[in-house]
């Protein structure tokens, strides 16, 4: 009873840690370009199964068992069509495991914004907020000045 | 098919209880009857989801019709995850071994509570860990 009063506490506590973290962090782009050096960090037509916008791309990895995929390939989708150059691509994770891997995607949907070369230069999980997309690709289409 | 995210969340907050219920009760029995709840929204689909007549009944008729839908292979899915957590948990329970009992309706109740309060899908991650998991092809 005592046992099981504790562990009821510390679970809704971690979980409300953990709920209030997602919402402050979850859709917010980082800065991926430190990560240059790492293997993986550029992508290629070849890699993504079809061809790089030709100022920006916007790459989001999906399941079939997501929740936001759906209203973040809208977003996405919405931003890629009313910017020239920009197309959005979206993956598969459970189908391009290998892809999945070596870019550690973890949890769906995982966004990338890719330079026209194809480097990554920002990166976030969860359903962003139409402002951060807008202002993660205009950080590419205007040089990669974040 | 699409459902009400309003009544996912509602069965979530349901579960939340009665999973907090089993942690301090430590009935073995309350977890086994969450795990067959789980069991008929995952397998049957959530149209015959227990806690969802409850909300099709008693609190949709007084909140109208959703402004949007959802899929619902993704709710459906976690239902499938919170059913082999419970079971095992149920196990845990029914073979003596309170600690494991006890551990996986932590970690159950963690994903429904998540779900109800902050609309987050735990279990749906979870798709992509265990493809991840597998050995490579």
């Amino acid at each position: 009873m005592l046992s099981g009063l504790i562990v009821l506490a510390v679970v809704l506590a971690a979980a409300c840690v953990a709920g209030f973290g997602m919402r402050r962090r979850g859709g917010r782009f980082r800065d991926a370009s430190r990560r240059v050096a790492a293997p993986g960090a550029v992508l290629t037509a070849a890699d993504l199964g079809a061809p790089l916008g030709r100022r920006a791309t916007l790459v989001q990895f999906s399941t079939e068992f997501c929740a936001y995929c759906g209203p973040a390939r809208e977003l996405l989708a919405e931003v890629a069509g009313s910017r020239d150059g920009v197309v959005l691509i979206e993956i598969d994770a459970a189908g391009r495991l290998d892809l999945a891997r070596r870019l550690n995607v973890l949890s769906t949907p995982t966004i990338l914004v890719l330079a026209p070369d194809g480097s990554i230069t920002r990166r976030t999980s969860g359903l962003p907020r139409k402002s951060d997309v807008l202002a993660a690709v205009g950080s590419v289409l205007n040089g990669g000045a974040p | 098919m699409n459902i009400d995210p309003r009544g996912a969340r509602f069965g979530a907050a349901i579960t939340s209880v009665v999973l907090a219920i089993v942690l301090v009760t430590q009935s073995g029995w309350l977890l086994l009857a969450q795990t067959l709840v789980f069991a008929i929204g995952a397998l049957g689909g959530l149209r015959y989801a227990p806690y969802g007549f409850v909300y099709r009944y008693l609190v949709r008729p007084r909140l109208g019709p959703p402004s949007r839908t959802e899929p619902e292979a993704p709710p459906r899915f976690a239902q499938g995850v919170g059913m082999v957590i419970a079971a095992i948990g149920a196990i845990g329970f029914a073979a003596g071994i309170t600690a494991m009992g006890i551990v996986f309706t932590a970690l159950a109740l963690t994903a429904a509570f998540l779900n109800a309060a902050f609309d987050f899908c735990l279990g749906c991650q979870m798709y992509l860990l265990i493809q991840r998991i597998r050995p490579a092809a």
